[in-house]
């Protein structure tokens, strides 16, 4: 057995090992330095999966950075080819496990508009509910990774307290917990359980009552802020230059949010106040997140409200044995929890598409990290990142 | 002669089982407190009643795990880190007065001693961090070096107060001359000495050479197995410490009313264990230059107050 040199070499291996550099100045004037190029990831806790990023370090001052990514590439457009439309649904939700939901009704937006097909009234409303039930999930984990990261261990265990108060009422009506698969062409999967509607206005008024619990733990903490102000701003030029959206956008105020400007679903009826800051740094898009959680449950109140009015009727409709798409194109967007979820769709009139061209929010929004960082520390590099708000597979899809 | 061999031999035996016991108290303290505070359970199983024995079973848990040394490691550097780190707290234990004529050993320069000693401790994360061979770590050892700078001086400054208050360097001696009323006049100092405390722990929300959110626990990054156990137990062994040296120095040690003085000087440890857990539970975590600025733009100049204080009032008292 030979001894192998695995690790990466800093410290006493890079010196004993004679790199070169280490004697080449002499004469105490200074010291010859060198930069080291860290990879952080794809094994990396913060980079929660396996993104990677290369950083090129002047001791904790990072003077370049290049986010590798791929890791987790599954070729979901490529297998959405050979995929009817009700299995594409299964395969969509999966790219942002964090926000499932949101990520069939693409699809479902998607094929109903090229069959021309109408949806049920209650379908509708049912679809809006759930959309912002995930946003506020989707929304509490980063509420909850968010603090981690920087070093704050309690929130996360808050977030997840609240996560499955909404779980539970998810997993009532879907069966699922975070891939639903509730979204059906046409409609839903299955009519809403009695008393349901109630139970979520519980779940929602509880969430809503213990949201300050996390929020009182940062919100106005000195170290929060201290970490969070100022660190890793984001310009309005950059943001159009690299396509970044959701939150992260808003926070430095681009004012776009789909829900209001390209209305699906119900969103058009529905008051749908847009959260913008304009400081376009990590505490500011901190503070988007919580006040779009608090946002997305009153939506949710609406919806619920509208539900109970609404008169019965079906969620769904009856699809021919076999689905076939009319020859065409479209692209159906939506406002997902972490950004702008697009899906072109081209159909030559077969049974699966011949091209599901999927644009997904964190995959845009990563890049960007390439300008953000340079400058910063390392330690910024985890309040910038965690402050990204991403799913890996969702950037790799 | 033999009286005094076994004077000794029953206050070393002392001094290690309290050095064995109490660290591990904390520990499962934090667990509790912590999962408490975060709406949790915490251990459950381990010994039946509410999990008293998981420190117990984490230790024999890394005992049987392999003890991994990175090729690229200084592999005497990289073994001998561990011990470094933790005996100077085993060392420091022995000079802390528990009650009237209840110390291991009585030094003159106490206090001196006991920061000389503490101030060691630190060398043990630089030295793990270097000999890694890791990046990660190496960056642990240079922040943890970098908060040095931070932390000692007010530490040495808040310490010099009492001194000043109780003129003698003597631990014993600072306790005994303790009266209620040092409360209020050495607040500040045992503030300051307290957070500079942390900070030499390394707890949070000083954590910056271990967060394991960015550089995955620092200069611990490559260890394994039983040294790593060791690094937590030095850990939890300078949390009684910074806790013991706290109580004694600015909040009177044994003195107390109604119960014996080791009873009152335990309380008063486990009091400051659970605020340094309570700190833990609620605080995100410093970056390294904030540490610094808040060290010598906040932390020096009040200590340098309760220095001020501290004489001001020592010569109008004569």
């Amino acid at each position: 057995m030979t001894e192998r040199v695995v690790g990466i070499g800093a410290g006493a291996a890079a010196v004993g090992g004679g790199g070169g550099t280490g004697g080449g100045v002499g004469g105490g004037k200074e010291l010859a330095t060198e930069d080291m190029v860290l990879n952080i990831g794809p094994q990396h806790p913060s980079t929660h999966g396996v993104l990677r990023l290369r950083l090129t370090l002047d001791g904790e001052r990072i003077s370049a950075a290049e986010p590798i990514v791929g890791y987790m590439h599954r070729g979901a457009e490529k297998l959405f080819e050979v995929r009817d439309y009700r299995q594409i649904i299964m395969l969509a939700n999966r790219h942002d496990w964090l926000s499932a939901f949101a990520n069939e009704l693409g699809v479902v937006l998607a094929v109903e508009r090229m069959l021309g097909m109408e949806v049920p009234v209650r379908a509708v409303w049912t679809r809006t509910l759930m959309a912002e039930l995930n946003r506020v999930l989707s929304h509490l984990m980063f509420l909850g990774s968010y603090p981690l990261e920087l070093g704050a261990i309690t929130p996360v265990f808050y977030a997840f307290r609240e996560r499955e108060t909404l779980q539970a009422v998810m997993e009532e009506i879907s069966g699922g917990r975070m891939h639903y698969m509730f979204n059906r062409v046409g409609g839903l999967k299955e009519e809403i359980p009695e008393g349901w509607t109630d139970r979520v206005s519980r779940a929602v008024a509880d969430v809503r009552r213990r949201l300050p619990d996390i929020e009182d733990l940062l919100v106005g903490n000195e170290i929060f802020t201290a970490r969070t102000r100022g660190v890793g701003v984001l310009s309005r030029e950059q943001i159009m230059q690299y396509g970044v959206s959701g939150p992260i956008a808003r926070a430095s105020g681009v004012d776009v949010d789909l829900r209001r400007d390209d209305p699906y679903l119900a969103y058009g009826e529905l008051p749908v106040k847009v959260v913008t800051r304009s400081a376009g740094d990590c505490h500011a898009r901190f503070e988007v997140l919580l006040e779009q959680a608090k946002v997305s449950l009153d939506l949710a109140d609406a919806c619920l409200e509208r539900l109970r009015e609404l008169p019965p009727g079906p969620v769904d409709q009856r699809l021919p044995k076999v689905l076939k798409v009319p020859e065409g194109h479209t692209y159906a967007w939506t406002e997902n929890p972490l950004g702008i979820n697009g899906y072109y769709l081209v159909s030559r009139g077969e049974k699966t598409p011949w091209r599901l061209k999927l644009r997904s929010a964190s995959f845009n929004n990563v890049q960007v990290l390439r300008e953000m960082l340079p400058g910063h520390l390392v330690a910024d590099m985890v309040a910038i990142l965690g402050s990204m708000f991403f799913v890996v597979g969702d950037i790799d899809k | 002669m033999l009286a005094e061999v076994l004077d000794a031999a029953v206050r070393l035996v002392a001094i290690v089982a309290v050095f064995l016991v109490l660290p591990l108290v904390a520990g499962q303290m934090e667990h509790k407190v912590m999962a408490h505070m975060q709406g949790r359970l915490g251990p459950m199983y381990a010994g039946g009643f509410h999990g008293w024995a998981q420190l117990i079973a984490d230790g024999v848990k890394f005992l049987q795990k392999e003890d991994v040394v990175p090729a690229a490691a200084d592999r005497r550097v990289f073994a001998l880190a561990p011990a470094v780190a933790l005996v100077p707290y085993l060392v420091v234990l022995a000079v802390i007065p528990i009650g009237p004529g209840l110390v291991g050993a009585d030094l003159d320069a106490g206090l001196f001693f006991v920061l000389a000693v503490m101030g060691v401790g630190v060398l043990g994360s630089i030295m793990a961090g270097w000999s890694s061979g890791n990046k990660y770590s190496l960056m642990g050892g240079m922040r943890s070096a970098a908060q040095l700078m931070s932390y000692e001086l007010p530490l040495v400054l808040a310490a010099s107060s009492v001194a000043m208050a109780a003129g003698t360097l003597s631990l014993p001696g600072i306790v005994a001359a303790w009266q209620w009323w040092w409360l209020p006049w050495q607040a500040v100092g045992g503030v300051v000495f307290f957070v500079a405390g942390l900070a030499e722990l390394r707890r949070p929300p000083f954590d910056m050479p271990i967060a394991e959110s960015e550089i995955i626990m620092g200069p611990m990054t490559e260890y394994t197995g039983i040294r790593f156990a060791l690094f937590m137990l030095a850990e939890y062994a300078g949390i009684i410490v910074l806790s013991a040296l706290t109580s004694v120095l600015f909040l009177g040690g044994w003195h107390g009313p109604l119960l014996p003085g080791p009873v009152w000087l335990l309380l008063k440890v486990f009091a400051l264990v659970f605020v340094v857990i309570w700190v833990r539970v609620s605080f995100p975590r410093f970056r390294e230059d904030q540490l610094q600025k808040l060290a010598w733009t906040g932390l020096v100049p009040l200590a340098l107050l309760q220095l001020l204080l501290t004489g001001v009032v020592r010569v109008a008292a004569g």
